[in-house]
């Protein structure tokens, strides 16, 4: 039918399905791509848009309801719209940016009824759309602050390390940013996968190339891969197939490719693909997976056992024997889903006989590597360009689609693309190990830590991804930020055929967390001690060692736990006598980058003979901030303003290796890497111009000027041959963390650089009901030198609220939980007020001393929670998520 | 090609479904998700051009609130406090995306045993008026619900009004919704309390408790003892075994039906005291 409306002010005409969801209609055949889908369901509204003034899902809307009505999108020009942008720029409001539209509408709606709302006004209005990233903290308090603010003045040459910077991106993300899905190739094909059903099951294709016809579209299997059909994260495990070969380990994994005309034809019904399943018993837990006589899912992994990592200090047995006080307990995590509002998507292009595949990431190079092989390509034939990314967390660090749209572009010659729904991404991509936690710790007569033993057991799920990583990651930081005598901890990774379980913001260490900081809790409580005073009395101090033998030298968390201290002593005065409130202290600890492996960035840093100075920055910006923060760290390293800062990439062929945005490392070494080509350029121009160190640099049109004192010396860079890459001046520099490998007893130095910090959560607990009210959590992070606080305090609110879920909604069940009105994420309304204190103790290794943060701010959240619900109602949980019939059950067996 | 009507006039949606199965889209928060694809597939009769279907108008016997009639639209609303637990409730239905499209009839008629619009209506005795070409019925909401999905509608039917007898508009309401988290959030258990009182004692009490049965029930044992009661009193009649007696709850991901139990009964006391307070 013809449809006509008003779209942003300008009448508009379609012919459309009148049931087509109002959301594909702006995005396909208006263009507006601006309007974002997170789940096809109404569940995450950032396909909000305004009609007639009222904010609607337009994935919910029939096009045919438009017709004759006014349709508002983010690519409106409207003075709400303006000042909102304006206000969520200014406040950091956008970190990952697929959210920000719908935000931004759902804000503007409530503007035009309510110009200056209060928070709880904000948070009603925007409690239907779902953010991932900021913990929605800076987003209330941008809408509550639209009236235009004089704009901060851009930091000066050598200013900008310390300088709350606008995001460099940020004008992107409040105009609606180009992520996964909005941009392609026209005149290509549409790819969707044929995904299991089962989670264990064998399959026989049937006719494929006569039902392909019948439905004229393209069908693609395992048969057609030109390469070797196996990828993994860390490649002596690689042992996932693209597609299934034969048989399938996990529900929803992919089988086959189904290609089809991208001509805004609707999708043919796959529902009919000849595919024949013969089901297996399926391995559902651990304890099922390491029966003597379970099936193995990996022939060459005997008792499906991944991997096991331990790490062993002293003698843990015999400490534990002699201490005063020992705590024995066990605690239970559930799967927990990323839930970034962006399912995965991606376009596959030729250009000659280069494969060009732009889609989310967090790592380009490696999925340069891992779909080089599958598709067997030369690495120079591929080129991997990561979109605007809405959301990572880890579970985009795994190639997804890149093999698959690869494979049709590569097979057809032609353009393609594929976005996979909620649910396929729900059920395919990775998710946080569930882990079943059990030990002990003991302290002595006067608090003194003296030994632990832990057992950590991971349900790694089908394949192995980050398994690896996780189980020895947990074994190195299970001991928290505290100085630990006798240690001895060992986690162990189990296939199942449960959902692959892969990297989370934290690799395992966050389950770890929740284990021995529930302890500590309960050691100074039997101690007679405070609880904080506990902590800080056994805090890792500089010369101490760590579990792993490594000398501490920049160990910040007794200084955490130190600023913490006031807001404690207020906070257990506040909760006093009063029934239902509780405070809860937790603390963490973190190592940047690969767990004593290589892992080196390198940053190019380059001045065209015009005088544009290009940063190629190969680090992908998922939210956190590399694109800024990266380009702080350049700038002043280099001496010149931050505004000159141009940036380039990432893309596979144009940015030097950045390595992958994971493991906290992209502030520390992509950082460094950044620092050091700063640093060599600035060598390079002063040693021309034969100035001293403390020159400084200008650059205006295509002349550097550099002056010290009275004297001046221009460089014209017009005058200088541009090298290879087209620069009259570039410095290229590799940073790679100074670590050990871990020795047989996971002895070593596996970090160069370790963040900690500590949150404090106060709450009230509703003990008829088992509900929780988070009140206010202060989190204190030693990140060694703050490059950007803006920055770094939405990571830090981000992080706690992802902590939130983790604690008290989250938990993923397959099958059952394939979206986000069953699967729970925190909404406006759960986020209590965030108190950020940030520490600086220097790190040496660290740029300008700084240190990692992005995992960190999650990890002690969920167990502050929990001590915080003890505190309050004596209620043990043994099982995450702390949903309100688990902490019932508790209080009721603290009460009997 | 799909089959899309959109008509103005009841009287053509009316002729047009008995002839092959259509499918009655109102604010489509629950058709569009049931899919994946950009479209809905077979036929579609959407009823949200049919002005007749909207707004609330008081009648001679009582309410009458359109079946078309959206969450925003009941929320805004001046009706009765005897209606304010229905308020509440649409002002905790999704977020207000699903506020502004979803209607009251489509939640009936989803038969969510979570809907959140079905415990306030019971509590004032609501009846569905069900139109077909060759007339209309009425029935009791408890009757038009028969299971989880399940209703009474027949094929040629669309539920255009619900009607709310005069002595169910009479006294204070009040729901309580509890979930795992503030938003978008399905229950895990929720309630509705209508209370009439003369001179500090209750005359007359309608609980009703949805999520925790296979459609939201009444709770008739805890109703009769609360009858003359006096107000301050009430919210510790409510008995855990009265409440059990009318209610069936499943273990689900959200909860445990023993948890199901326990906080029926405390919601019903805290929603009670809380209508003992409008009242007085």
């Amino acid at each position: 039918m013809k449809i006509c409306f008003s779209l942003n002010g300008q009448p508009a005409e379609f012919e459309t399905p009148p049931s087509l969801r109002l959301s594909e209609l702006l995005r396909e055949k208006a263009g507006l791509r601006g309007t974002k889908v997170g789940c096809d369901a109404g569940d995450c509204g950032a396909c909000t848009v305004l009609l007639d003034g009222a904010q609607v899902c337009a994935c919910l809307t029939p096009a045919a309801r438009a017709d004759g009505r006014r349709v508002e999108t983010i690519e409106a020009q409207t003075e709400n719209l303006t000042r909102l942008r304006a206000a969520f720029h200014r406040h950091g409001a956008a970190q990952c940016g697929i959210c920000t539209p719908g935000m931004l509408m759902a804000a503007s709606a409530l503007l035009a009824e309510v110009p200056t709302p209060t928070p709880e006004q904000a948070k009603a209005a925007l409690g239907g759309v779902l953010c991932r990233c900021t913990g929605y903290t800076k987003i209330i308090a941008a809408v509550c602050d639209t009236n235009p603010a004089p704009d901060a003045p851009a930091p000066l040459a050598g200013k900008a390390v310390g300088a709350a910077a606008s995001r460099l991106d940020g004008a992107a993300k409040v105009a609606g940013d180009v992520f996964g899905a909005d941009l392609w190739q026209p005149g290509g094909l549409v790819v969707k996968a044929i995904r299991s059903p089962h989670a264990s099951a064998r399959f026989t294709l049937g006719d494929l190339a006569a039902w392909a016809q019948s439905r004229a579209v393209q069908v693609f299997t395992a048969a057609d891969i030109p390469g070797i059909n196996r990828f993994g994260a860390i490649p002596p495990f690689s042992d996932q197939p693209a597609l299934a070969e034969s048989h399938v380990r996990l529900r929803g994994e992919a089988i086959a490719l189904v290609a089809f005309e991208d001509d805004g034809r609707a999708a043919p019904d796959l529902t009919d693909f000849p595919v024949e399943w013969i089901v297996n018993q399926a391995l559902h837990s651990p304890a099922e997976a390491m029966a003597p006589n379970a099936q193995r899912l990996h022939e060459t992994r005997p008792g499906n056992t991944l991997i096991k990592g331990t790490v062993r200090r002293g003698d843990a047995a015999t400490a534990l024997a002699n201490s005063a006080f020992v705590v024995t307990a066990s605690i239970e995590t559930a799967f927990v889903e990323h839930a970034y509002i962006e399912p995965e998507a991606g376009a596959a292009w030729m250009d000659g006989d280069v494969l060009v595949i732009r889609a989310c990431t967090q790592a380009p190079i490696m999925d340069r590597d891992e779909t080089a092989t599958v598709l067997g390509l030369p690495q120079d034939r591929l080129r991997i360009i990561p979109s605007a990314v809405g959301g990572g967390f880890g579970s985009k660090l795994d190639v997804s689609l890149q093999p698959l749209i690869g494979l049709v572009t590569l097979k057809t010659g032609r353009p393609c693309r594929m976005t996979y729904s909620r649910a396929e991404s729900m059920a395919s991509t990775t998710k946080r190990h569930p882990a079943q936690m059990t030990g002990r710790i003991g302290c002595d007569a006067e608090g003194r830590i003296t030994g632990l033993e832990f057992d950590g057991l991971f349900d790694t799920g089908a394949y192995a991804s980050w398994g690896p990583t996780v189980a020895n990651r947990v074994p190195v930081h299970a001991s928290g930020p505290y100085f630990t005598p006798h240690y001895c901890a060992s986690a162990h990774a189990v296939h199942t055929n449960n959902p692959i379980a892969g990297a989370f913001r934290g690799f395992g260490v966050p389950q770890a967390a929740i284990w021995q900081e529930t302890i500590y809790d309960k050691l100074a409580d039997q101690m007679g001690m405070d609880r904080l005073e506990f902590r800080h009395l056994n805090a890792l101090r500089n010369g101490q060692t760590s579990v792993t033998g490594q000398e501490m030298q920049a160990a910040g968390i007794a200084d955490c736990l130190a600023a913490l201290r006031p807001h404690w002593q207020r906070a257990l005065l506040a909760a006093q006598n009063k029934p239902g409130r509780g405070v809860g202290l937790a603390s963490c600890w973190y190592g940047c980058g690969n767990t004593g492996l290589p892992n080196p960035s390198t940053i190019r840093l380059g001045i065209t003979p015009q005088g544009a100075l290009m940063l190629h920055q190969g680090a992908t910006d998922i939210g956190q901030g590399s694109n800024t923060v990266i380009s702080q760290i350049a700038a002043d390293a280099l001496g010149l303003p931050l505004a000159q800062v141009q940036l380039i990439g990432p893309d596979t062929f144009l940015t030097p290796d950045g390595g992958k945005t994971s493991a906290s490392r992209q502030t520390y070494v992509t950082g460094r890497a950044a620092q050091a080509a700063g640093g060599a350029l600035r060598a390079d121009i002063l040693r021309r111009l034969n100035m001293g160190d403390t020159a400084q640099l200008s650059l205006s049109g295509n002349t550097l000027t550099a002056t010290e004192g009275t004297q001046t010396a221009d460089l014209s860079l017009a005058t200088l041959a541009p090298n290879p890459f087209g620069y009259a001046l570039m410095a290229e520099e590799t940073y790679d963390p100074p670590t050990t490998g871990l020795d047989e007893n996971g002895q070593g130095t596996p970090y160069a650089v370790y963040g900690f910090g500590a949150q404090m959560v106060e709450l009230a607990v509703d003990d008829s009901l088992g509900t929780v009210k988070l009140l206010k959590v202060t989190a204190a992070h030693d990140l060694g030198r703050t490059i950007n606080p803006l920055l770094a305090t939405g990571q830090i609110e981000g992080g706690i609220a992802q902590g939130i879920g983790l604690a008290l909604m989250e938990e993923y069940l397959p099958g059952r939980t394939e979206n986000l009105h069953d699967y729970l994420i925190p909404t406006t309304g759960d986020m209590p007020e965030i108190e950020s204190l940030l520490i600086e103790i220097a790190d040496p290794n660290g740029p300008y001393g700084a240190k990692g943060l992005g995992e960190h701010v999650l990890i002690p959240t969920a167990p502050a929670i929990l001590n915080a619900i003890r505190h309050a109602t004596g209620a043990e949980i043994t099982r995450l998520p702390a949903l309100p019939h688990r902490i019932l059950t508790a209080i009721q067996k603290a009460k009997a | 090609m799909t089959d899309y009507l959109r008509p103005a006039h009841l009287e053509d949606a009316l002729s047009q479904l008995g002839d092959g199965p259509w499918q009655l889209l109102a604010g489509g928060t629950d058709l569009y998700p049931a899919t994946q694809n950009a479209t809905l597939t077979g036929g579609v009769l959407d009823l949200t051009a049919i002005p007749a279907l909207r707004g609330i108008t008081p009648t001679a016997q009582g309410l009458r609130i359109g079946a078309g009639t959206t969450w925003a639209e009941i929320a805004r609303a001046d009706v009765p406090p005897a209606l304010r637990a229905l308020q509440q409730a649409a002002e905790e239905v999704g977020g207000r995306q699903i506020q502004n499209a979803g209607t009251i009839g489509g939640n009936l008629c989803n038969a969510s045993p979570a809907a959140d619009g079905v415990p306030p209506l019971l509590a004032v005795d609501a009846q569905v008026e069900l139109c077909s070409k060759t007339g209309s019925r009425l029935l009791a909401l408890s009757d038009f619900l028969i299971g989880p999905r399940k209703t009474a509608l027949r094929p040629d039917e669309v539920m255009t009004a619900i009607l709310i007898p005069e002595s169910g508009l009479s006294g204070a309401s009040h729901f309580l919704k509890l979930g795992a988290r503030a938003y978008l959030v399905i229950s895990i258990a929720m309630v509705a309390v209508r209370l009439t009182a003369a001179k500090g004692h209750i005359t007359g009490a309608a609980l009703a408790v949805g999520a925790c049965s296979a459609t939201a029930q009444r709770i008739p044992l805890a109703e009769a003892a609360l009858i003359g009661l006096p107000l301050a009193d009430a919210p510790d009649a409510v008995t855990a075994e009265a409440v059990a007696m009318a209610l069936s709850p499943l273990d689900d991901l959200r909860a445990t039906a023993a948890y199901r139990h326990t906080a029926a009964t405390e919601l019903l006391r805290r929603a009670i005291a809380e209508t003992c307070k409008a009242i007085s």
